[in-house]
């Protein structure tokens, strides 16, 4: 990674945002061109991002990263709730309390290491998603998740209608004077938050997580990590007390987290506590290393692939399949139908943990690692000279 | 003195599935030296294996009835078993008692499932790091429960235990207490089964030549293969073992909870909470912090505990865990030298 000069980093940055920018025209050829699908994306991006801040370059599994997304979300429609639906202080506040979130738990779970680290971040974002269901409810509405505005009856009456009702603050909005029919949307200074406008709010963050990524990886602070990771004992021997770093890193990553957790409220006003269930931290965990820990790129390219074909693959079904396959004979389609049928639609997670097992078993270093295997048989068949010192930071 | 009772019966069988899981769980990890996350996913295999058993001996067989007419004019159907039709009274019985009995077939099952998975894939992990078998085994994991998904739907599936035990025993008067305290039968039954498949494996490990081995094997492997003993295939079988002390629990636990495609991982994160808390490795560790944490669940739901600190039922075992991980870096029984770094 030293052969990366600081140009390069710069050329990387600069692809990346265009290929970001221009997602939603370049996306529509293969049918992913639409703004909810790339809001999820760009989102999920951030969140992987911030996920391999600390599992790519320290190596701590955390397996509860989906709390800090959680937490961000609640404390987004809060915000909406309260002051205001523009979408800065929603987001400021739910990186800010994601991150003291984030500190707490750090501070307690970094005294372990291994698979106790991980047990403990798991045990902590169980605790937090069973407080959402169950006694918190009265911030999080439990189970029907916390909504901006919702459907209730007018009146008590014989003849009652159901209707929205607001019964929301938002002190900041009625001050200038904002009013809102049927369910307010979030804005960013009157721009309304859905649509393409939203991806493009979620594009410009995700751009600008990507370039702190970049700068924390090649910054002393991101060298300490990788140190970390490849041996900590050592780093302690030689006088270096490790845990202010990992906690940084842990805080920055859980704020990332926040940040994600935040843009699918501003995205659609609504958290659930279900976002906060060890699944969704293990969804986080599989895109990372998916696209490939530890890299700058890998990240956002698993969670884009895997949102991508969650997407496609959850659509087909048994009709689209019968078309599919309709050049066969009767017999021999119904059998080709029922073995697919197996993979798509409902069992799309079959084809996602199979993908899954399959990348962890013959490539652990993720997609990248493939791409740079890929890379590096061309180079060698051009020109066999020295071997080329690897272009990316995969470990 | 009844509640208290009650709450510590409560926590016997859910402690008792708790200390099962983990008792397979730190096996594999003592032995092998992998951390399975697909554990909890044998659980629930377990589970449908008891649950295809009671489906394929209620298979019925319809007869139309010649004389009697429905009430739309159409012939009756008559519709029996055909296993009743076959063996007659032995074939009812057999329906009745179908959950225990599929414990026959669970345990040639799970055993072939366990011995084919650390062939054909952990075995291939024992040098890889920590990280990637969590996550290879968590893929295995999600890889079984959508298959059994694809078969089964998505809605827990009821199991009735056998008739004769499907009442309530009246523990309070057994112990003189008035007839207020009664506890379900099976319930009972599983811990009691419970016990007896944890003592079994602790009398193999102890008793035999095999579990000997196995047991020199989780202390030192090099020097006991240094000595001419093939010890990864004794392994190999102690992870069949662990299939099936999974598969089991999982079959009789049945009748209990309903069991549906995610109960497994409902029940891994905790036993894995189980595991860690009683200490990595540690056999006597997980069974005793099985039935610990799942008293201390029963108890901390009591009414009484609850109105003094809200929600503490949600969290305690978790509570409990971080507590016991920071203060007792081992957990409560684990061994110098085991997942440290």
């Amino acid at each position: 990674m030293n052969g990366n000069s600081a140009r390069g980093d710069w050329l990387l940055l600069i692809i990346f945002a265009a290929v970001v920018l221009t997602a939603p025209f370049t996306l529509s050829y293969i049918g992913a061109g639409y703004p909810d699908l790339l809001q999820k994306f760009a989102i999920f991006g951030i969140f992987a991002i911030g996920f391999n801040i600390l599992f790519g370059l320290t190596g701590y599994l955390s397996f509860g990263h989906a709390a800090f997304l959680g937490v961000g979300s609640y404390a987004s429609v809060w915000m909406f709730k309260l002051f205001t639906m523009n979408v800065i202080p929603a987001v400021l506040f739910s990186v800010t309390i994601a991150g003291i979130f984030a500190l707490m738990i750090g501070f307690v779970s970094l005294r372990r290491s291994g698979i106790y680290f991980s047990i403990i971040t798991l045990a902590f974002a169980q605790m937090s998603y069973n407080l959402a269901y169950s006694v918190l409810s009265p911030i999080t509405n439990g189970e029907t998740g916390l909504q901006v505005r919702h459907l209730a009856p007018t009146d008590r009456g014989p003849d009652y209608v159901l209707k929205l009702v607001d019964e929301d603050l938002r002190w900041i909005d009625q001050a200038f004077g904002v009013v809102e029919d049927g369910i307010p949307i979030t804005n960013l200074f009157g721009i309304k938050m859905s649509g393409f406008e939203g991806f493009y709010f979620c594009a410009v963050l995700l751009i600008i997580g990507f370039f702190i990524s970049i700068r924390i990886s090649r910054s002393n602070f991101g060298m300490m990590l990788r140190a970390i990771k490849s041996n900590q004992n050592r780093l302690n021997y030689t006088g270096i007390n490790t845990r202010p770093y990992l906690l940084a890193a842990f805080v920055i990553s859980g704020m990332y987290a926040g940040l994600a957790g935040s843009l699918l409220a501003v995205t659609d006003p609504l958290a659930g506590a279900e976002r906060m269930q060890w699944t969704a931290s293990g969804e986080v965990v599989l895109m990372t290393i998916t696209g490939g820990a530890g890299t700058l790129i890998g990240p956002v390219l698993g969670a884009t692939i895997i949102k991508y074909f969650e997407n496609i693959f959850s659509a087909i079904n048994e009709g689209i399949l019968q078309n599919l396959f309709s050049f066969m004979p009767e017999g021999l389609m119904d059998i080709f139908v029922a073995v697919v049928g197996m993979f798509v639609g409902k069992g799309w997670h079959l084809t996602l943990g199979l993908l899954f097992m399959v990348i962890v078993i013959f490539l652990p270093g993720g997609l990248m690692e493939g791409v740079r295997r890929i890379g590096n048989l061309f180079r060698r068949s051009s020109k066999s000279a020295a071997p080329q010192p690897s272009s990316q930071a995969a470990e | 003195m009844d509640a208290i009772l009650l709450q510590i019966l409560n926590g016997l069988d859910k402690g008792g599935a708790y200390a099962l899981i983990a008792l397979g769980l730190t096996l594999a990890f003592g032995t092998l030296g992998v951390v399975n996350f697909a554990h909890g996913a044998l659980f629930m295999l377990g589970a449908f294996c008891a649950v295809t058993f009671n489906k394929l001996l209620s298979l019925e067989q319809v007869i139309l009835d010649p004389i009697k007419k429905t009430a739309w004019g159409t012939p009756l159907e008559i519709r029996s078993p055909y296993i009743e039709a076959w063996l007659g009274d032995f074939g009812a019985l057999l329906v009745d008692y179908s959950v225990p009995v599929s414990i026959l077939v669970t345990i040639p099952i799970m055993l072939l499932v366990g011995v084919i998975m650390e062939r054909g894939l952990i075995r291939h992990f024992y040098n890889r790091p920590h990280a990637d078998q969590i996550l290879v085994t968590f893929g295995l994991a999600i890889v079984l429960q959508e298959i059994i998904k694809h078969y089964f739907g998505a809605n827990p599936i009821p199991q009735t235990a056998p008739s004769i035990v499907s009442g309530s025993a009246n523990v309070g008067l057994w112990l003189g207490l008035g007839e207020n305290l009664v506890y379900p039968w099976w319930r009972l039954v599983y811990f009691a089964f419970s016990a007896v498949v944890i003592f079994g494996v602790f009398a193999f490990l102890k008793f035999t030549t095999f579990g000997m081995v196995v047991r020199a094997g989780m202390f030192d492997r090099q020097t006991v293969g240094l000595l001419g003993i093939n010890i990864q295939k004794k392994f190999t079988i102690v992870f069949g073992l662990a299939a099936v002390v999974a598969g089991v629990a999982g079959a009789m636990y049945t009748p209990i909870l309903p069991p549906d495609y995610h109960i497994g991982m409902d029940f891994l994160v905790l036993s894995f909470v189980v595991v860690v808390v009683g200490g990595m490795g540690s056999l006597g560790g997980a069974v005793t912090a099985g039935f610990l944490l799942g008293m201390l669940q029963s108890f901390s739901s009591m009414n009484e505990i609850k109105s003094i600190f809200p929600g503490i039922d949600q969290i305690i075992i978790y509570l409990v865990a971080v507590v016991i991980l920071l203060t007792m870096p081992r957990g409560l029984m684990g061994r110098k030298g085991v997942m440290e770094d």
